[in-house]
């Protein structure tokens, strides 16, 4: 449900992602690694729910 | 004077002669038009403060919290889901309460009669049967209550209580073939970028007043995140980033709870439509979990139990 709001309020899918993985799971742990790796480089820099410096103006 | 209005103070004055409660939780009517207040009354000499009208749109259930005592209180179909999750909650005991149910036929938009009537400044506003009549210094309209429904209530599908020790009426027709979720459907219909502008341009005017968190009967924490200070979980300027994760945690909060009684967008000093963060979750706990908050008081909350065919299918 997490998930599904902050897609929901424009998050892109990919951004956020959840898996499980057991201590003795070091391939599957690698696995995941890289496919996030290449699922957010697809996606370039985030922009959103990312504070660089405060707007208040 | 509404039907009802004569019945809650009969009740109210009943319970309290009888010391069946030690205070009675109800509506006044307020000292601007179309804002009735909450009224805590304990002695049966002032039950003729009691009211009700279509402008009763906060949650009374915010003055039930860790309440000890025997309360009496009026509830209307969202409230009285408010209250079961409260019970569900451990927030209040049901051996503590006598509840007042009152059959409910929607609540008016204060803004849009506002609206309607613009410039002209609104002295009262009375109930009439299915209509409703404003008064001002010299005019005086009157209104079908429909065209007027708060948009939670336009498509309420548990207008009458479902826990209550009395009701005031007969049940009122329960409203069918509303489509609760069509303004969720065409966001999630959007790409992205549009779902970020549309909810970025929603929340842009907010001021970060807490007054949505304030009235929302779900909120009771002692200290509530955005109070903290150590550690501190959000920012508490009016950057946009930190207003927007704001609004997003504190829905999130309500996921699984929350029963669209419309108080925090009433509250609201600039007119922010945050339901559109709740609805979502609304939506998705009704999609998942075949639950809407507070129907059933057996049964656990779905974030609140772990079930073996719970969807997972975004964990990998």
């Amino acid at each position: 449900m997490l998930k599904g709001l902050v897609e929901h309020i424009g998050l892109e899918p990919g951004r956020l992602q959840f898996s499980w993985i057991s201590s003795a799971e070091s391939t599957k742990y690698i696995e995941v690694a890289q496919s996030v790796a290449r699922n957010v480089e697809a996606l370039g820099p985030a922009t959103r729910l990312v504070k660089r410096r405060a707007e208040v103006g | 004077m509404h039907q009802y209005t004569a019945k809650i103070r009969e009740i109210a004055k009943r319970l309290l002669e009888s010391k069946e409660v030690d205070v009675f939780i109800g509506y006044r009517k307020g000292s601007v038009a179309m804002m009735n207040e909450p009224v805590l009354i304990r002695e049966p000499g002032k039950v003729g403060l009691l009211h009700w009208d279509s402008n009763c749109g906060l949650n009374l259930c915010n003055y039930l919290t860790r309440r000890t005592g025997r309360i009496g209180i009026v509830a209307n179909g969202c409230n009285s889901r408010n209250i079961v999750t409260h019970i569900v909650e451990n927030q209040i005991k049901r051996e503590q309460l006598y509840i007042v149910g009152i059959p409910c036929t929607g609540v008016i938009d204060h803004r849009g009669v506002q609206r309607a009537v613009h410039p002209r400044e609104i002295v009262d506003v009375e109930d009439e049967g299915d209509s409703f009549v404003v008064k001002g210094k010299d005019f005086r309209e009157v209104f079908k209550k429909k065209d007027f429904l708060r948009t939670n209530c336009s498509v309420c599908r548990h207008r009458n209580p479902v826990l209550f020790d009395e009701m005031v009426a007969d049940p009122v027709e329960e409203q069918k073939e509303v489509h609760p979720y069509a303004d969720v459907e065409s966001i999630e219909k959007m790409d992205p970028e549009k779902k970020w502008a549309f909810f970025s341009q929603l929340i842009s005017k907010c001021i970060r007043c807490y007054a949505c968190r304030n009235a929302c009967p779900l909120c009771y924490c002692p200290t509530c995140f955005v109070d903290e200070s150590k550690p501190q979980w959000v920012g508490k300027s009016i950057d946009p980033t930190d207003t927007m994760t704001f609004h997003f945690l504190r829905a999130y909060h309500c996921a699984g709870r929350c029963t669209d009684c419309g108080a925090c967008e009433r509250v609201c000093p600039v007119g922010i439509s945050m339901r559109q963060f709740t609805k979502k979750l609304n939506k998705d706990a009704e999609a998942y979990f075949g639950w809407e908050a507070g129907l059933r008081s057996e049964e656990r909350p779905p974030l609140d139990v772990y079930r073996p065919d719970d969807y997972n299918d975004f964990v990998r």
